[in-house]
């Protein structure tokens, strides 16, 4: 026999159609992390522009904010940019493949082939960062 | 021989039920409820017991309990999946959230409104049952006047569900009626050129971000995403041969 055990309220589940990949397949998490990587980038060329505003400043406004920039948590995050953009770009590169109707029935292959790519020239890309 | 007359040991599974009533049980909330799960106990099953042994006033819909009617569509641990045979001890949980089907309007608990899904199936013509195209030759017994022919779609919204962009996105054609659109297509049910018309603008085959989502969780094999972008596809070739042909 089925027994009534407790009662609780619960919110709101609009966002969780947009970002969240559990319980999902390949496909979903790529459009999830095509979204996380395009909010982001857009922000980054948002504070880009701020922090290319500093040339205003003159050389010494200028020099500070490179000598900033050599910091190792700046270098992390130039990283996480990079991660972003790979995504994103590689990622892009699937939309527009299977999306004119090529490799549909092939496209977690795709996806995760093109993130074994994302991942090696990430690699290479966070040793040139941190050691050139 | 177990208590629900089968064989096989039973344990306990705690089903968290999404209940929703308009004026009654509104904002919506989670009830809880305790069944013994053997291993061949779907969550229709489940359903059904709480609704004669425990709560008389839940809502859900089903009708054939064997995948294919389409109409017992709903979350199960937060995937989509057909009720009746989606079994409880496969989500490998002691405790299974069932919840409604999302990018339709909720009437009541695990009750959906169907009325967005049709009218955007309709306009393909394809409806679940329609005339054959395959056997125009054969020979009909006596007293049969035309063949029927089953299409794979159940109609059971679950595409629809799971798909992020109908979710946030009420105007999107969708999944099942794009997948039913380039039927129309290959079949020739419909003039290529009014299926183009259908789905080439804003809401229509261009408004799919290639989740693919609907593939995965199609209890029928349609395939919805493939046949969107396959779609897609005759669409791009259809316009370029257009263009040159004005040239």
């Amino acid at each position: 026999m089925a027994v009534p055990i407790q009662q609780k309220s619960t919110g709101a589940r609009a966002l969780q159609a947009w970002f969240n990949p559990l319980k999902r397949s390949a496909g979903f998490l790529a459009f999830v992390l095509m979204r996380v990587t395009g909010i982001g980038l857009v922000i980054y060329l948002l504070l880009h522009m701020v922090v290319i505003g500093n040339l205003l400043r003159g050389p010494e406004g200028w020099d500070a904010l490179v000598a900033t920039m050599k910091s190792p948590a700046v270098l992390v995050l130039d990283v996480i940019l990079i991660a972003g953009i790979l995504i994103h770009m590689l990622n892009g590169i699937r939309v527009t493949i299977i999306g004119l109707g090529f490799g549909t029935s092939s496209h977690k292959g795709i996806f995760w082939t093109l993130m074994a790519v994302a991942a090696l020239l990430l690699a290479y890309s966070g040793w040139l960062v941190f050691t050139k | 021989m177990n208590q629900h007359g089968r064989f096989g040991p039973t344990r306990p599974i705690t089903l968290k039920i999404l209940r929703y009533k308009p004026g009654f049980i509104d904002p919506p909330r989670y009830d809880t409820f305790q069944v013994q799960a053997d291993p061949l106990m779907t969550v229709l099953d489940a359903l059904e017991e709480i609704k004669a042994t425990a709560d008389s006033t839940l809502l859900y819909r089903h009708s054939c309990h064997h995948a294919s009617c389409g109409t017992c569509g709903m979350k199960v641990n937060g995937r989509e999946q057909l009720a009746c045979v989606a079994r409880l001890v496969d989500e490998g949980t002691d405790e299974v959230v069932v919840e409604p089907l999302g990018s339709a309007p909720l009437v009541a608990d695990l009750v959906v409104d169907m009325t967005p899904f049709a009218l955007h199936m309709a306009p393909s013509g394809m409806a679940l049952v329609r005339d054959s195209e395959f056997m125009p030759e054969a020979e009909r017994p006596a007293g049969v006047e035309r063949y029927t022919r089953y299409e794979d779609c159940i109609e059971c919204n679950i595409c629809l569900s799971a798909c992020p962009v109908a979710n946030t996105n009420p105007g999107f054609i969708g999944p099942a009626g794009l997948a039913a659109a380039y039927r129309a297509l290959v079949t020739g049910e419909r003039p290529a050129a009014e299926v183009f018309a259908y789905v080439d603008h804003d809401d229509g085959v261009w408004r799919c971000h290639s989740a693919m989502e609907c593939s995965a969780v199609c209890p029928s094999d349609v395939q919805p995403g493939h046949k969107i972008m396959a779609l897609r596809r005759e669409l791009v070739a259809y316009k370029v041969k257009r263009f040159f042909k004005r040239g």
